[in-house]
């Protein structure tokens, strides 16, 4: 297969994923202004930051009003984070790569291009926001389940495997950083409960509330949180998932191909380092170096995968 | 622009078109035989369920993705945009396509047989048959291709022939697209539409499949390896096929994406190319693999920086090399436009003729070459009936349809032409056969021609029953160009009776 398709595969599913979190972002942003305890400005503020795009906004637009920050996040066609820009991005890398993909994955894709752009022409009203990003959000799902319901377990299928994987640890990763470093400077008093409810929008982000809460039968604790969003195998969101999923595909392509990649040992240490430590040295030692220590890492082994598979000439 | 070709405007004036469901007999209810089958299911249909179809065609497309890139318009970028489909089938009896098959064989071998000896021994000329300047001073010959065969003698792997029909048995070749023909992708994706809207239809009427296009392309693709293969292709027995494009924004991207996946070859861009121990190879994830066969969907200008245009970003400097190193096999061979130039185009009969020592089969239409005095004199005593053109003129400039234009018009016409006359050629305005669309008043009739799509292998000429059915969707027109209101039908071929 040619590099620059998988190149193609790659980025067409860490744009798809990162379309589908920054809907999940106002998912969380909604629920959280509807809270009572919160400030509806401060949500606003915290979703745009959380999204890496706060200061793009603010040079654009100015003032947290929700339809202002919503239609930005979701449709304005300047901005290149944009989930109507980032579905046009992945949409095209699929119609570049197309050969690549089965018919039906193809078809999921152009389809989820097509519904969104046509209910991202014109912004977004209020009443419609939820219906829009339930739009999103099923879309998206058509194209995974596509692509596992139909493609061939070959290479093309682990380069979209590693585009979503690596998009979605480096969004859980960001999700976490930006709230611990944001809100929570102070907060991680030895596990007692917490009731902030900015921690929260952590868990609605990543889909995660109601698993979390169902796993700790309620009770919240940042450390609990923590070893969940971080360490916790079983939530597919979570960091040390990811570095698993990112290890297990590198291991199927140095198996495939017949070759050792740095890319996989890269993946493998990067999974040691989750697997070694536990929540509490990551408290103690500080979670915020360690989550940039983690983004830096994967950030490192998307770019060896690049390398090694000759994405670029 | 997709597709190019253009047949004037108008139909001529109170001439009535022959229409292939009806014939001559126009809204009688009579129907010729190969309608037969489809006229009594259509009788059968409610209209309303066939509306519905027209939209469902409709987001069948959508969804798959079968656009064509349209520019300009003052955006920035192409759009993306939908060929109009029309869900009434074109329908040919066997024994009309037979007749077709034999003249188009003819041609294509003839079409070869002249590359090959423009390029090299120059029979022909010598012959007295064509004059000299008309292929050294072509813009279309390449002198680079001077005295080189291609990989088993090859030029055109793929020719579209555009044909008209004027009557029952009447059918003319309009032009002969020996460069990179495209829409081969529409007239598949047409047929799939088909099945898939209407599946008793086909299960009623005996229509001969062309499934198998692509799976042909590569056979003869594959026929035509480089004298001089890649280890890799010794080793495996076959060569390794790869599609050139020019990348995601060409307006017959589609096509390309389409052919390169139904055929199992990838899908190459300059981006992917270079010249690694003197072969043409992409790069892949496992490192460089050379490539054999190159069906390049790129223009001959383009291919080659340091061969040809030295400004092009879409190919690979070295590339021309290797072609002539035997290292590899181009589809089609460079240089082989000069076979489907308009100023050699009235010299088809005869360079027929030369070559295979027969009459030619599908008629030309007729051409008076301005050149010559005597045409001249006819043409310039009968400019109210003919269409004169530019022989280098294209998009319907520097044109003159008699039938249509106005008294002053032809005057100032017949001026250039006197001033110039080695530069144009005239021919007859036909009465273009029509083939009904369904709209919502019903069936009416639209002029229609047809790209039967041409596979030539050492030693074999090949096709599917089927083609290219290109339809003027306004009333009384004869532009059948997307980019210019046409749409396209399922073309059918009915299996013998």
């Amino acid at each position: 297969m040619l590099g620059r398709t998988a190149g193609g595969l790659f980025w067409a599913f860490r744009y798809l994923e990162r379309s589908d979190n920054v809907a999940r972002l106002i998912d969380a942003g909604l629920d959280m202004a509807q809270s009572p305890a919160s400030e509806v400005e401060d949500v606003w503020k915290s979703v745009l930051t959380t999204a890496g795009v706060h200061d793009d906004y603010q040079t654009a637009n100015g003032g947290y009003e929700p339809s202002k920050v919503i239609n930005f996040l979701l449709g304005d066609p300047d901005h290149p984070a944009s989930v109507l820009s980032m579905i046009e991005a992945a949409r095209n890398n699929a119609r570049m790569v197309r050969t690549a993909l089965t018919r039906e994955t193809w078809e999921a894709t152009n389809e989820c291009w097509l519904r969104l752009s046509e209910a991202l022409s014109s912004p977004v009203k209020e009443s419609e926001t939820q219906h829009v990003l339930e739009l999103i959000h099923r879309q998206s799902a058509l194209v995974h389940g596509s692509l596992h319901a139909t493609m061939l377990r070959d290479d093309n299928y682990s380069f979209c495997r590693l585009g979503t994987a690596v998009e979605r640890a480096a969004a859980t990763a960001r999700i976490v950083d930006v709230k611990y470093y944001v809100l929570l400077p102070s907060a991680f008093h030895v596990g007692g409960p917490l009731d902030n409810a900015q921690w929260e929008i952590v868990l609605r982000s990543v889909s995660a509330r109601h698993s979390f809460l169902w796993l700790n039968q309620g009770q919240v604790t940042a450390a609990g949180i923590v070893d969940f969003l971080v360490l916790d195998r079983r939530m597919p969101r979570s960091l040390a998932f990811c570095a698993h999923r990112i290890t297990r595909s590198l291991s199927h392509l140095d198996r495939m191909y017949g070759e050792d990649h740095e890319s996989r040992k890269l993946a493998s240490e990067m999974l040691a380092r989750l697997e070694e430590t536990s929540v509490e040295k990551i408290l103690g030692t500080g979670l915020h170096d360690f989550l940039l220590a983690f983004d830096a890492d994967n950030a490192q082994v998307a770019e060896q995968i690049a390398t090694d598979f000759r994405f670029y000439e | 622009m997709l597709f190019n070709g253009q047949m004037g405007d108008k139909t001529p004036m109170g001439s009535v078109a022959f229409d292939e469901m009806t014939g001559f007999g126009g809204s009688d209810g009579g129907r010729r035989d190969c309608y037969d089958s489809y006229g009594a299911w259509y009788d059968t249909e409610d209209p309303k369920r066939l509306r519905a179809k027209v939209r469902q065609a409709r987001d069948v497309f959508r969804t798959t993705g079968i656009t064509f890139n349209v520019y300009g318009g003052g955006d920035e970028g192409a759009v993306e945009r939908l060929i109009p489909f029309d869900i009434v089938p074109r329908i040919l009896s066997a024994r009309e396509w037979d007749r077709l098959v034999r003249g188009i064989e003819q041609r294509v071998l003839a079409i070869n047989a002249f590359l090959a000896d423009v390029y090299n021994r120059r029979e022909i000329i010598k012959a007295g048959r064509i004059p000299e300047h008309l292929i050294v001073d072509n813009a279309a010959y390449t002198p680079q291709m001077a005295g080189f065969v291609p990989p088993g003698g090859i030029y055109t792997h793929v020719v579209g022939v555009d044909l008209v029909r004027t009557d029952e048995d009447e059918f003319y070749v309009l032009e002969d697209n020996a460069r990179i023909p495209s829409g081969v992708s529409y007239m598949l994706e047409n047929r799939q539409t088909m099945q898939r809207m209407f599946p008793e239809l086909f299960s009623q009427v005996n229509v001969q499949p062309i499934r198998n296009y692509p799976a042909k392309l590569r056979q003869s693709l594959e026929a035509c390896p480089p004298p001089d293969p890649s280890p890799r292709a010794v080793r495996e027995g076959r060569p390794t096929v790869a599609v050139l494009t020019p990348g995601l924004h060409n307006s017959a991207f589609y096509e390309h994406s389409f052919l390169a996946d139904q055929m199992g070859a990838e899908l190459v861009e300059a981006q992917d190319l270079r010249i690694v121990s003197g072969r043409l190879a992409m790069r892949t994830t496992r490192g460089y693999q050379p490539i054999d066969v190159l069906y390049r969907r790129v223009d001959d200008d383009f291919i080659d920086p340091l061969t040809f245009r030295p400004d092009s970003v879409l190919g690979v400097a070295g590339l021309f090399d290797v072609y002539r190193a035997g290292r590899l096999t181009l589809a089609n061979a460079p240089g082989a436009g000069i076979a489907d130039d308009k100023a050699l185009y009235s010299y088809m009969p005869d360079i027929i003729e030369f070559y295979s020592g027969e009459k030619p089969i599908l008629r030309n239409v007729h051409t008076w070459r301005c050149s010559e005095p005597d045409s001249l004199a006819y043409v310039l005593d009968h400019l109210d009936e003919l269409v004169v053109k530019e022989v280098h003129g294209s998009g319907g400039y520097g044109m003159l349809v008699g039938p249509t234009a106005s008294k002053r018009e032809i005057a100032r016409f017949r001026v250039t032409l006197k001033e110039n006359p080695a530069t144009y050629i005239a021919q007859p305005t036909l009465s273009l056969s029509t083939v009904p669309v369904f709209d919502n008043s019903g069936l009416s009739p639209r002029h229609v021609d047809l790209r039967p799509f041409v596979l030539a292998s050492p030693g074999k000429v090949d096709m599917v029953p089927g083609g290219l059915t290109r339809v003027a969707l306004k009333k009384g027109s004869l532009v059948v160009n997307s980019s210019q209101g046409g749409g396209t039908k399922d073309t059918w071929v009915l299996a013998d009776a």
